[in-house]
């Protein structure tokens, strides 16, 4: 560091920490591995990806705390993210609703189904509801096409579903997500 | 490959034959024979993007088109630029462009002037085929400076390449995909929470109005028609030799006569200089130099004019704020003097004041509303700043035949200023202005020369010595945030030791700033050619001054006897400088 630059201008060391706090050790060290390598830029998507299989979703911050640590400009660093169909910006529900939309699913009232579950939960495919409870999805084909109409609910296949079943379902999880935050389950 | 000459090729554009060295390409060979392959994402100043295909043409025994901008030519090879086939490929595309994009010319900013328009009429599209999908992205205006309107957004990156490849700055990228992309800064926040340095690049460089500078004008003409109000201006030196392009003048036309008069007539009370901010600045800032180089720092003492640098300092190189002149910039001294010694003199409260500034820049809008160019009451010195542009269309507006007007003076005695303060607004002016006053004071009598050629050129970098009596000074100049990144490094790292440092953040320095009026046929933007023809107005109006020295102008004479007292003083401190403090988001170097 040059003598005549005093560093009390410099909020370098506290955007450091910032974005180190934000990412978690395994990260940082990851980040720094990549930085000693050759083409150090070149492992901006493998980065996006254990941040995301970290914390699920790309965020602002988190996007921000890897242009730093990388020194890779933000913008490019949001372009990027959001340009790959594989990452999220936002963050997803507790409970992944994967509706098949399927050829055969689709002739048996997939269609309504969406319709409905868009209007019951209040959001777009895509799309996760405030509460963070449900992120509606679609899929092509759950290979369940015997029980058509599917969908999928983490890991719950629900099968031959009619409209009038999905408030049911649907409250079903929100009893569990309540059960399970007044007892938690043992770890 | 140093000292070798390039090969050679050999090939034929619509039956000419050309000769051109290895690595050109297919549209740099046809501009040798004056055929103009028309374009849009081509910039020659930034890298390629290949991604509009306006460019295509025909290439023998190829499948397909081939984007001329990106496609380097090769022995034998034959193209045609004019076929039939390729001028209504090339129509489609631009239909295509339309069929998405807003049908609102008539109201649009860039009417006359939009480069997509002028495709369109010069490809032959007379009617629309069908009617696209449009955009429906919200108007993007929380930047004073900077408006981003994505429905008009064409996607041909120029904005992003400017951004990246000129300014160092990498605010902007696309984002998202297919018919949904979206060019914004990092996670499509607004433009006043980016990285942003409000240089208005990206205005310029836009073929369209997807980037435009946030209108002042209606403030302007609502002043101008209060009678309770004093509305002077104050012009900047790059403006005189820009203004006339947007009258039909050839670049490099100075205008300073018609200028004045022109503002008179649109209303304007006094019209003063923003060169006499130029001649106090030096004053202050050559002061300041040889305080910091007589008592060790810090040095390098870095200029403090332009204000797309220093938000760029603020956000990026936040370490280098002690190095920064502590002056105000031309402009707000300028102003500050109008609201306080002007004001005094005249018997007018400064409430009553209502000052503009006409300014090559986007950026100064936003120095005008920063909290430290307030006046105690929380009101801005400057009110309402212009561009070169929005003056030009002020002017148009009110009728003025601007050609045919007499020259005028500006008044007195914020308008004598001295040719010092004319060079300030192209890069390296401000440096050879503060050489003169740093020669007059280390010698202690009239300089011997008083033109430091060795600092002038409009091209990027300059790192010289200058000897000033007994002193060896080691000065660089830079304009172009990519170019000042070079030398700022080398300030950080310790690997060079300069003693002051004059950077501008546009191309060229003001006149080529984000404000200056887009570019006449012939000339493009970022163009050399253009910036040097807008430099040589300023250094003829400089040499053609009995008065070129700051210090010799006799206005700052008085103003320091009866008003600031010293260069230095605690009013002048009080009044003329100002501080600097690091902002977020950091911008990535």
């Amino acid at each position: 560091m040059n003598q005549h630059c005093p560093s009390s201008t410099d909020n370098w060391p506290e955007v450091k920490a910032v974005a180190e706090r934000l990412l978690g050790e395994d990260l940082v060290q990851f980040i720094e591995a990549c930085r000693k390598t050759s083409e150090p830029n070149s492992y901006l998507i493998a980065v996006l990806h254990k941040v995301q299989s970290k914390f699920g979703y790309l965020g602002a911050s988190h996007l921000d705390a890897v242009a730093q640590l990388m020194q890779i400009p933000a913008a490019k660093v949001s372009g990027i993210a959001s340009f790959y169909h594989y990452f999220r910006l936002q963050p997803r529900g507790k409970f992944i609703i994967n509706l098949c939309l399927g050829t055969a699913c689709y002739v048996k009232g997939a269609d309504h189904l969406a319709e409905k579950l868009k209007e019951e939960l209040g959001i777009d495919f895509g799309e996760t509801t405030s509460d963070g409870m449900f992120t509606l999805e679609g899929a092509r084909c759950l290979g369940a096409c015997s029980l058509a109409p599917v969908m999928l609910v983490n890991e719950d296949m629900h099968g031959t579903v009619t409209p009038d079943q999905i408030p049911i379902i649907l409250d079903r999880y929100l009893k569990k997500a309540k059960r399970e935050t007044t007892n938690p389950p043992e770890t | 490959m140093i000292g070798k000459r390039r090969k050679k090729i050999n090939l034929t554009i619509d039956g000419t034959k050309v000769t051109v060295p290895e690595g050109t390409t297919v549209m740099q060979a046809a501009e040798q024979i004056g055929i103009r392959i028309p374009r849009l994402c081509y910039h020659p100043d930034l890298s390629l993007a290949g991604s509009c295909r306006v460019c295509i043409v025909e290439v023998k025994d190829m499948g397909y088109y081939v984007a001329s901008c990106s496609a380097p030519v090769w022995e034998g090879m034959e193209v045609r630029t004019n076929s039939p086939e390729i001028r209504e490929a090339r129509r489609d595309i631009v239909e295509l462009l339309l069929d998405n994009h807003p049908m609102d010319c008539q109201t649009c900013e860039r009417d006359g002037n939009c480069e997509l328009q002028n495709l369109a009429y010069s490809l032959g599209v007379r009617e629309r085929l069908y009617e696209g999908k449009r955009k429906e992205f919200p108007i993007e205006d929380s930047s004073v400076s900077v408006v981003r309107n994505p429905n008009k957004c064409i996607l041909c990156g120029r904005c992003v390449r400017v951004c990246a490849e000129i300014q160092g700055v990498f605010n902007l990228s696309q984002h998202g995909r297919g018919f949904h992309t979206v060019v914004a800064p990092a996670h499509l926040v607004k433009m006043d929470e980016s990285v942003c340095i409000q240089c208005g690049q990206c205005i310029n460089v836009c073929p369209t109005a997807a980037f435009l500078e946030k209108s002042s004008t209606e403030a302007v003409w609502k002043a101008l028609a209060n009678p309770d109000l004093h509305v002077v201006v104050q012009t900047a030196p790059s403006i005189r030799a820009a203004i006339g392009e947007g009258f039909g003048y050839p670049p490099g036309t100075p205008c300073t006569g018609k200028m004045i008069t022109a503002l008179r007539l649109l209303g304007f009370e006094a019209v003063f200089d923003t060169d006499l901010g130029a001649d106090l600045t030096i004053v202050e800032e050559a002061h300041e130099f040889l305080t910091r180089f007589q008592t060790g720092g810090p040095l390098p003492m870095i200029t403090s004019c332009s204000p797309g640098w220093i938000s760029f300092m603020e956000k990026f190189y936040p370490e280098l704020i002690p190095h920064a002149s502590t002056c105000k910039s031309p402009m707000s001294m300028l102003s500050t003097l109008a609201k306080t010694y002007y004001a005094e003199r005249m018997n007018i409260p400064a409430e009553k004041i209502f000052m503009v500034a006409v300014m090559p820049c986007v950026a100064k809008k936003y120095e005008a509303q920063r909290s430290e160019h307030m006046m105690p009451d929380g009101r801005p010195y400057t009110d309402a700043v212009l561009t070169t542009r929005e003056l030009i269309w002020m002017i148009k507006c009110y009728g003025i035949d601007f050609t045919r007007l007499p020259d005028g003076q500006f008044d007195a005695p914020l308008g004598i200023a001295s040719g010092a303060g004319d060079i300030f607004g192209t890069t390296g002016g401000v440096m050879e202005a503060t050489l003169r006053a740093a020669s007059r004071i280390l010698t202690g009598k009239k300089p011997d020369r008083l033109e430091f050629t060795e600092v002038r050129a409009v091209e990027g970098l300059r790192d010289t010595y200058v000897a000033i009596g007994e002193q060896n000074v080691h000065v660089a100049v830079a304009n172009g945030l990519h170019n000042a990144k070079t030398l700022l490094d080398k300030v950080v790292s310790g690997e060079e030791h300069y003693d002051i440092i004059e950077v501008m953040a546009c191309p060229g320095g003001c006149i080529g700033g984000g404000g200056q009026p887009y570019p006449s046929e012939n000339y493009h933007v970022l163009d050399p050619q253009l910036l040097r023809k807008r430099a040589s107005a300023l250094y003829t109006i400089d040499g053609s001054k009995e008065l070129r020295e700051s210090y010799e102008n006799p206005a700052l004479e008085e103003l320091y006897e009866t008003y600031l007292g010293s260069p230095g003083s605690v009013k002048a401190h009080q009044l003329l400088h100002t501080q600097y403090r690091p902002r977020l988001p950091r911008g990535i170097r």
